[in-house]
């Protein structure tokens, strides 16, 4: 349904080139749960902002994004604006600022489906409690006129989501829903996303630097480093034998439920520098399992894994 | 919202009655008065005329009967150098005067000044953008006291479109430049302004957020942008009206319109203490009720404001 | 730079770590002033702005009347004859009254270049100085003086101007005055921020453990790390004081004759452009703008220097 074919990004700036996203390619199957995982900075969002064209003026992409057969990169900006919200719905990482200040919570529901289904005010009134039911926000009715300061983190993010219901689009790109929220209310907001993917069948990416928050809810991951593709592979079979050495040091990264004891452990050093196009693996300065040529030769993705060692070798 | 109004009257009146105490003593106690002349008095004529005006009595029951006179009649007295004239007759002639040319020149400077800046900021780095910024540039430096010249040269003596001072009652013509020359510069402040917060909000996330609905570009400016980028114009405004009130003593006299600025400086020529107390307090007025109304409007439309006082 | 200023205070040797201090802030104004120079328009400027002081204090020499004295042989012909001319030695023309035009404009802007130089930075002075208590002690004192400000601000200076014209004369001296009076809040508010931003960093807890008085700790520890916030705000005060001193002496109750300013001159110039003597006009009108221009662009590159949010 959705194809992503060797996507760049690169941003223009004051001291040159930045290569945030690059050469990265995953597919979306209808109805399917994929995760994006990766550090802070490793372009995660940047590629869902290209599906959406959002990115920012100072952008240069390159590759293909297919959907549906169209391809979106080459699409004008006013017909993105049919595909957005109606057919890909996006819900921002955090919940505080993505809503607008000004404007009460029903108008801000209302206005896509006014917009994209001409929907009469009353109508499209009905929907927003319909759908700020489904997300299970108490009392709607009586707070459709609320303005978006007057609710918690929690049930902003349940807004937030709702607003990407609300025309129940086939694909949800779900941009760390959960990282600028208390660690219960995270549970809840995944809880109502697995939901709400299982009664609509809506395909939805989740992106997240958190691999704790994939395990119960995506089939499929895809590992991003320094803008590259790490790893990719079937959830169940990442965590049982991880293929890649920073895949690695992200699960140690993950708290143990059972034994909350167990010491987290960063993985060392600091993200590549992204002023250049990578010529070697983007991990090797950080990598435990570091050989010669990891810093002269670009692991090509192979069987699910860009990693120049065989996995039974890494530690 | 309605007793936020009420304790920000109630703030004023203290406010007003400070400034009303210090101008009395500040005027009394300096040195000269409206009948000092360059041949004194003899000493019964002036003990006369100052027994008539009731300035005999100590300075604190001058002072009570003034404003009495204000709280209860409305009334600021006499005045002192003009015969035959109240402070009311001075304010009811030249008040108007300087509000009609007031009023016009804040329509000029929020119907030309909001839409420049945010054109500037749609076409960022664009022809308007530049012009703005060159505008912007310009106004600091050419203030409304070297503007007036500038414009009186071109349009009356160059071209000869525009009457070069006077009033006319009030006919269109007159208004023009002093509207503009006392305009211009907070124009372009206006206009910076509006460019600066409207660019900040296309940045923000909820734009962003907007844009993800696939809204068209015009709903997105015209629904989501347009309020919070005007939210710090508005705020502005009220430093703009105490600037304006500044400016239209200028314009006043420089355009002779016949405002109040003209009596206001004439009254400070010839020492007329009724007269400068009097507008001092008339002009002190109308900025605290110009800023309590922007203020009021800005509470009104910001919703967290609003939630905040009620 | 904080960070270095924390770790000489906590060492041992207290008058070393006060060397070490100042080495730091050089270091800062020796950087801020590379970043100036490199501003071709704010350098440009300083040179232009000093021409127009040399002008004002030099200016004298070159002229062959006094700005009092009267020239008979023009003064019923000053249309004709009262032009800018090297011949009689009106080298900007003569003024309505058949005065020496550049004698005045050189007098002129010696009068708004002093009470620009003088009111503008003790202004500053003098807010800078409430904004640093205010910030520093906090509580009612704050309260009460920031109280005050808003009330000031929400006052058309005119108003007080006029008034304190009106009695206390017109003389140089009471101008500046009133300037200041008028311009108390000049930086109060930005410098308070500064204070009480810097007020709980360590540094100063340490100098207070030291034993140092408050006022001591506010002027020699605080003062230096706020002076580049002090010097920025200066540089805007300087131009809108003179624009205030203008605008007051255009209305006719700022500076006496026969001395005069640019806005005196101004206004002068203003009211006979109808007769046709457009230079009367244009001489002061240009000086003005270039001082402000010059001001302008100085006060922009030393923001640009200065300021750590514009780097
Ligand atoms: N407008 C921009 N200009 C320059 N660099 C940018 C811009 N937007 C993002 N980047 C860079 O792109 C990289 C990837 O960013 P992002 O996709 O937001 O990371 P994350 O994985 O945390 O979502 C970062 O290094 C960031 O600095
Ligand atoms: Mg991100």
């Amino acid at each position: 349904m959705l194809s992503v074919e060797n996507l760049h990004i690169r941003f223009r700036t004051g001291d040159g080139l930045v290569h945030a996203v690059n050469d990265v390619s995953f597919s979306v199957d209808a109805g399917s749960r994929l995760a994006v995982v990766g550090e802070s900075g490793s372009g995660k969002s940047q590629i869902a902002l290209a599906i959406m064209g959002l990115l920012a003026k100072n952008a240069e992409v390159e590759g293909r994004i297919m959907w549906d057969g169209q391809d979106l990169l080459a699409t004008s900006n006013r017909e993105m604006n049919r595909i957005r919200a109606r057919e890909i719905g996006i819900i921002f990482q955090d919940p505080m600022s993505s809503l607008n200040p000004y404007m009460t919570i029903e108008r801000q529901l209302t206005e896509i489906v006014e917009h994209h289904e001409g929907m009469s005010r009353r109508a499209a009134r009905a929907r927003a409690l319909e759908v700020m039911d489904a997300v299970r926000i108490p009392d709607a009715k009586a707070r459709l006129r609320a303005y978006p300061h007057e609710f918690s983190g929690g049930m902003r993010q349940r807004i937030v989501i709702a607003m990407a219901l609300m025309c129940q689009p086939k694909l949800i790109l779900a941009d760390e829903p959960t990282t600028a929220l208390d660690v219960t209310v995270q549970a809840q907001i995944m809880q109502l996303l697995q939901d709400v993917q299982s009664d609509l069948g809506t395909s939805v990416v989740l992106i997240t630097h958190d691999l704790g928050v994939v395990a119960g809810f995506c089939e499929d991951v895809l590992v991003l480093y320094g803008g590259r593709v790490m790893e990719t592979a079937k959830t169940m079979a990442l965590f049982d034998q991880p293929g890649h050495p920073y895949t690695r040091g992200l699960l140690r990264a993950v708290p143990n439920i059972e034994d909350p004891s167990d010491a987290l452990t960063a993985i060392p050093g600091s993200p590549p520098n992204q002023h250049r196009f990578p010529v070697a693996c983007p991990f090797a300065p950080r990598c435990a399992d570091v050989v010669d040529t990891c810093r002269e030769t670009l692991p090509q993705l192979r069987d699910g894994r860009a990693c120049l060692r065989p996995i039974e070798e890494l530690t | 919202m309605l007793n936020y109004t009420l304790r920000r009257l109630l703030m004023v009146i203290p406010t007003l009655l400070i400034l009303v105490i210090f101008a009395f003593y500040l005027m009394r106690l300096a040195p000269g008065g409206p009948f000092t002349s360059e041949r004194p008095l003899p000493p019964a004529v002036m003990a006369n005329v100052l027994e008539r005006y009731g300035m005999d009595e100590p300075l604190y029951v001058q002072l009570w009967t003034y404003i009495k006179n204000i709280i209860c009649c409305f009334d600021f007295g006499p005045s002192f150098a003009q015969k035959d004239r109240t402070v009311n007759d001075v304010i009811a002639q030249g008040f108007p005067v300087t509000l009609t040319y007031g009023f016009w020149s804040a329509v000029f400077v929020l119907a030309l000044g909001v839409p420049l800046g945010i054109i500037a900021a749609l076409r960022h780095n664009g022809f308007w953008d530049y012009t703005m910024t060159g505008l912007a540039i310009f106004s600091q430096i050419f203030p409304n006291f070297v503007l007036a010249p500038l414009l009186v040269l071109l349009f009356t003596l160059s071209w000869g479109l525009l009457p070069g001072g006077g009033w006319n009652g009030g006919q269109w013509q007159y208004i023009v430049m002093p509207a503009i020359a006392l305009g211009t510069s907070y124009m372009a402040s206006v206009a910076r302004l509006t460019r600066g917060s409207m660019l900040e909000v296309l940045g923000s996330p909820y734009i962003r957020t907007a844009r993800a609905k696939g809204l068209p570009e015009r709903t997105i400016i015209l629904r989501h942008a347009l309020k919070p980028a005007l939210l710090p114009t508005l705020t502005y405004m009220g430093p703009v009206f105490v600037y304006m009130i500044t400016g239209s003593v200028f314009v006043d006299v420089f355009f002779s319109t016949g405002g109040i600025g003209q009596d206001f400086i004439d009254g400070a020529y010839s020492r007329d203490y009724s007269i400068l107390l009097g507008l001092a307090i008339l002009y002190a007025v109308l900025t605290f009720a110009l800023t309590l109304a922007v203020d009021l409007l800005y509470a009104w439309i910001d919703p967290k404001v609003r939630a905040g006082l009620s | 730079m904080i960070g270095a200023v924390k770790r000489r205070l906590n060492s041992a040797n207290f008058a070393d770590e006060r060397a070490g201090e100042m080495v730091a802030s050089r270091s800062f104004w020796a950087d801020a002033g590379r970043r100036f120079l490199r501003n071709r328009m704010a350098v440009f400027s300083v040179g232009m702005l000093s021409v127009l002081v040399l002008f004002a204090i030099f200016g004298n020499l070159f002229s062959r009347w006094s700005f009092e004295e009267i020239d008979w042989n023009v003064l019923g012909r000053i249309k004709q004859d009262g032009g800018p001319s090297l011949e009689n030695g009106h080298w900007f023309g003569v003024d309505e009254l058949g005065r020496d035009l550049y004698a005045r404009v050189v007098q002129g802007t010696r009068t708004s270049l002093l009470v620009g130089f003088i009111a503008g930075p003790v202004s500053v002075i003098l807010g800078a100085t409430l904004g640093a208590l205010s910030g520093y002690y906090g509580g009612r004192f704050d309260r009460t003086v920031l109280g005050a400000y808003t009330i000031w601000l929400a006052i058309p200076y005119i108003i007080f101007f006029v008034v304190w014209q009106a009695f206390f004369g017109r003389s140089m001296s009471q101008m500046i005055l009133v300037i200041i009076l008028v311009n108390w809040t000049a930086g109060l508010l930005i410098v308070r921020g500064q204070v009480m931003m810097l007020k709980n960093r360590e540094f100063v807890d340490a100098a207070r453990m030291l034993g140092m008085s408050d006022l001591a700790i506010i002027f020699r520890h605080l003062a230096p790390n706020v002076l580049w916030v002090v010097v920025i705000y200066t540089s805007l005060v300087i131009p809108e004081v003179i624009m205030m001193e203008s605008l007051v002496s255009f209305l006719g109750v700022g500076i006496q004759e026969p001395n005069t300013s640019l806005g005196a001159l101004l206004s002068e110039g203003a009211s006979t452009m109808t007769f046709g003597t457009l230079w009367q006009l244009g001489f002061p009108a240009a000086i003005f703008v270039l001082a402000q221009v010059s001001l302008f662009y100085i006060g922009d590159g030393l923001r640009d220097a200065l300021d750590p949010k514009e780097r």
